[in-house]
């Protein structure tokens, strides 16, 4: 399947829209899970509750676009959806888990007033986002770098194969660009004390996740010679990636000038680009197959019938706008920064 | 143990633990947009009282329906690869279906139904309760016509691939293990898989059970604080509204309740058959209220009704249910083992059925229990209309009561067992009369990988089930604000806010008698 002659709109179509709606869940769900992580640096239950309540709104909401992306995937891509999800059977089982935490100690956490029923809710709440965090990168790096499948499309290595040092490298990238992207958002939903010590954090954390984010294309130079063939193919590539850097670096920049929407707005622009490149890179397959890339999965051959990918498309032509109208209305009415009332968590 | 028992362990245990709390919110979604809509008309701020706590009851709910979700969406793909391969061009469509137009809606939503009362107008407000309670039926639509068509497939068609070859297959074809990999479903007509003969019925039975589920919960907390004498205005108002509501969906269910078995018997006789343990084709088929299956001798044991299952099942009395021993036919049979004889073909039929102790069973607890439901939903709306309901000084009527605090679990025994009914009784099948269970599993999956998420999900659902519990009781016991502003002026401007109750009852009661 390596030199496929026709690739079909349609699938193409939904190569990127899987791609839109996974991108939308990291730059979404992407700051809920920075707010998570840096939950046990904050000391005082105040400041904690205030965390909680700036992502209490639309955690739940942010979350649906993995529910959607993986229901689309499944949808678009079924062998795909197949291969990963059955491949990474322990890796996803712990990602459930932090998920399944991650949701309960929001809603549990300030419930109750005990100090012990608190703690223990906030370090399952921060342990949930981090462990989520870290999971999500590690599954996306073994994606990038290729996984070992059978000529059926079927997984044939075990859990600590997935946990290679590449992997584990963009597993803890993700986390820091996540921990950043969590930090700018809270400078904008903060206020007085709480928000300068976390402005204190924002150049460290992009420092962080700049140092790593670079290791990481230089180690992904080295580790994943087809898609660096790939890109000199399509030379453009180097130019997203090389806007992608200057993006990163650019929400230094308007930190230090305190243009903290214009650096939430870059943070989220990486994240794009970040998958861009990804897809620039990776087109058209969708699980590659290492060592034997003659097995890798592609949106052609992973695909569902033309039919459906058509309905699809028609489905989610009606659909997304709807739900970018309200998403974008729900996030205008808790606009502003926030504080404690008597409704919330 | 093998891992197709292991992975059907594990679908049951967190679909079954997940079951339990979207038809809560779906039923107390309705309800909120009852109290919330009584509220917008009649300006009654006791109406705002009962739409602001169990909107609590409903967020507290609905984070754990979430939490829980998700590993459904995900268990497909890690345990039931070769199903998700198999039907993923029409079963991952319903679910990417669900997630952009339910599951975007009610958690969109969500957010100003909880955190929004100072954020919106009452109008807006009460539109965001609409729409997260469309958005949780819409999420019950969607799953259930994917389910639907795991039971009755329809609007497709099979193709085998070879290579970038895709052939379609007759009709007839019959899948073999081998073909697995190389064949799957593929979408003829999305309008007739979404429609397919089972969708419409299951849809209504399923969502009718949970407005049940949703007003008994209410009813069970209400009846509580009226023999605790706590917030008694409150849970009367409340009371009031969930018993009507019951009351009305009882009628519902039982219109749906017998189109859904007649439907069972015309596209899946097989578990009719094995619901009610027909082994033998008789005129004038009985049905047993309980008892058991005698599986060896292949009788049942218990009171019978004569003719009852065949006048449920078709309307007529004389129509004979046809028994497990003709089904399913020999041509079925002999088109799947060629070469066997009649006797060596009869000697296998019993593989094609599902364990029919077991789905006589649950069956009968949802019949059994179902009953009691509806007696509880009609005793309720009777005691309201003749005011008796609210007599807490009555021994008799504390001790109905009390009954109804603890029938909060009796719809949900039904939702349960009749979900059980439905999934036991399509097997051997998970895509019914196409694909074996055993045929769906996940080929890179071991068994102790799925003990070990058994194991996992186990214990977090029992710290899950136990922190519910006690956040809920909290908060019922914490009851509803009264020191906020427009509720205090509530309390004080409804002292009277039984006749509001009696009020709204009586308008109702002639209403219907003007028809």
């Amino acid at each position: 399947m390596h030199h496929i002659q026709h690739i079909p709109l349609l699938n193409s179509i939904w190569f990127l829209l899987v791609g839109i709606l996974l991108t939308g869940y990291a730059i979404l769900d992407g700051f809920d899970f920075g707010v998570g992580i840096l939950h046990l640096f904050v000391k005082k239950d105040e400041d904690r509750r205030i965390l909680l309540n700036s992502i209490g709104p639309v955690w739940d909401g942010n979350e649906v676009w993995l529910v959607t992306g993986g229901g689309a995937l499944f949808a678009a891509f079924p062998d795909a959806y197949a291969t990963v999800f059955s491949g990474f059977y322990n890796a996803f089982m712990l990602l459930l888990v932090a998920l399944i935490f991650r949701a309960v100690a929001i809603e549990f956490r300030s419930k109750e007033s005990s100090t012990l029923w608190r703690k223990s809710w906030d370090i399952a709440f921060s342990t949930g986002s981090f462990l989520a965090a870290l999971l999500i990168g590690v599954a996306m790096g073994n994606i990038t770098r290729g996984i070992h499948l059978d000529a059926q499309g079927d997984y044939i290595g075990n859990f600590l194969d997935l946990l290679n040092p590449y992997s584990l490298l963009l597993g803890i990238t993700v986390v820091a660009l996540f921990a950043m992207h969590g930090s700018i958002f809270l400078v904008l939903k903060t206020e007085g004390e709480l928000q300068s010590t976390i402005k204190g954090w924002v150049p460290r954390l992009i420092a962080l996740f700049l140092i790593l984010f670079l290791s990481f294309n230089a180690a992904t130079f080295f580790e994943c010679p087809d898609l660096v063939t790939t890109m000199i193919k399509r030379p453009y590539g180097f130019a997203v990636l090389a806007l992608d850097i200057a993006a990163a670096i650019s929400i230094g920049l308007m930190v230090k000038r305190g243009y903290e929407f214009g650096a939430f707005l870059m943070s989220a622009l990486t994240m794009v680009l970040l998958m861009a490149v990804l897809g620039i890179s990776y087109f058209p397959n969708i699980v590659v197959s290492m060592p034997d890339p003659a097995n890798s999965l592609t949106i052609v051959n992973a695909a569902s019938s033309h039919k459906t990918l058509g309905y699809m498309f028609i489905i989610a032509c009606i659909g997304v706008p709807i739900v970018l109208a309200y998403t974008v209305s729900i996030y205008w009415i808790f606009r502003g920064k926030t504080r404690l009332g008597h409704v919330g968590y | 143990m093998s891992v197709e028992i292991l992975s059907r362990i594990q679908f049951a245990l967190t679909v079954s633990f997940h079951f339990l709390y979207p038809p809560m919110t779906i039923g107390l979604g309705m309800l909120l947009v009852i109290m919330e809509g009584l509220y917008l008309k009649t300006k009654n701020p006791l109406f705002h009282q009962l739409a602001h706590f169990w909107t609590k009851i409903f967020g507290l709910i609905f984070a754990i329906g979430v939490a829980t979700g998700i590993v459904m969406e995900f268990e497909f793909g890690t345990n039931w690869a070769a199903y998700s391969r198999f039907v993923g061009d029409i079963f991952g469509s319903a679910l990417a279906a669900e997630g952009i137009f339910a599951f975007f809606l009610e958690s969109g939503f969500l957010a100003l139904l909880l955190f929004g009362w100072d954020k919106v107008g009452p109008k807006t407000h009460f539109f965001a309760t609409c729409m997260v309670c469309l958005g949780s039926h819409f999420s019950a639509i969607w799953i259930l016509i994917a389910n639907s068509w795991m039971q009755t497939p329809a609007g497709f068609h099979l193709e085998r691939i070879t290579g970038a070859i895709h052939t379609r297959l007759p009709n007839s074809y019959i899948v073999q293990a081998s073909d697995l990999g190389h064949v799957r479903a593929v979408v003829d007509n999305f309008w007739a898989m979404i429609g397919n003969p089972s969708s419409l019925n299951r849809i209504c039975h399923v969502v009718f059970g949970a407005w049940l589920v949703g007003a008994f919960l209410v009813m069970s907390i209400c009846a509580w604080y009226l023999l605790k004498g706590r917030f008694t205005t409150f849970a009367r108002t409340s009371m009031t509204v969930a018993a009507c509501f019951a009351a009305f969906t009882t009628v519902l269910q039982s219109i749906s309740a017998d189109s859904t078995a007649r439907g069972v018997v015309r596209t899946q006789p097989i578990k009719l058959a094995s619901m009610e343990g027909i082994y033998e084709t008789h005129d004038y088929t009985p049905m047993t209220l309980f008892g058991y299956v005698d599986t060896k001798n292949q009788t049942v044991h218990g009171p019978q009704i004569p003719a009852l299952l065949s006048f449920l099942c078709f309307h007529n009395f004389k129509q004979p249910v046809q028994g497990l021993l003709s089904m399913p036919s020999d041509e079925f049979l002999a088109a799947r083992n060629p070469g066997l004889s009649p006797e060596e073909l009869a000697k296998i039929r019993p593989n094609y059925w599902p364990v029919v102790g077991a789905v006589f069973q649950t069956y009968h607890l949802m019949i059994c229990i179902g009953s009691a439901v509806f007696g509880l939903s009609f005793l309720a709306l009777t005691l309201l209309w003749r005011g008796w309901l609210f007599k807490t000084e009555n021994p008799l009527i504390r001790f109905l009561l009390w009954i109804y605090v603890f029938a909060v679990i009796a719809p949900q025994i039904c939702m349960q067992a009749g979900w059980f009914t439905a999934e036991m009784g399509r097997q051997p099948w998970i895509v019914y009369n196409m694909l074996k269970t055993s045929d769906g599993l996940s080929r890179a999956v071991q068994a102790n990988q799925v003990v070990f998420s058994i194991i996992l999900f186990a214990l977090i659902y029992i710290l899950l089930f136990v922190t519910f519990i006690y956040l809920l009781n909290s908060k019922i016991q914490h009851g509803p604000d009264d020191d906020e502003g427009h509720h205090t002026k509530a309390i004080g401007a409804s002292s009277d806010a039984s006749e509001i109750a009696e009020d709204l009852f009586s308008r109702k009661g002639r209403a219907s008698h003007q028809e």
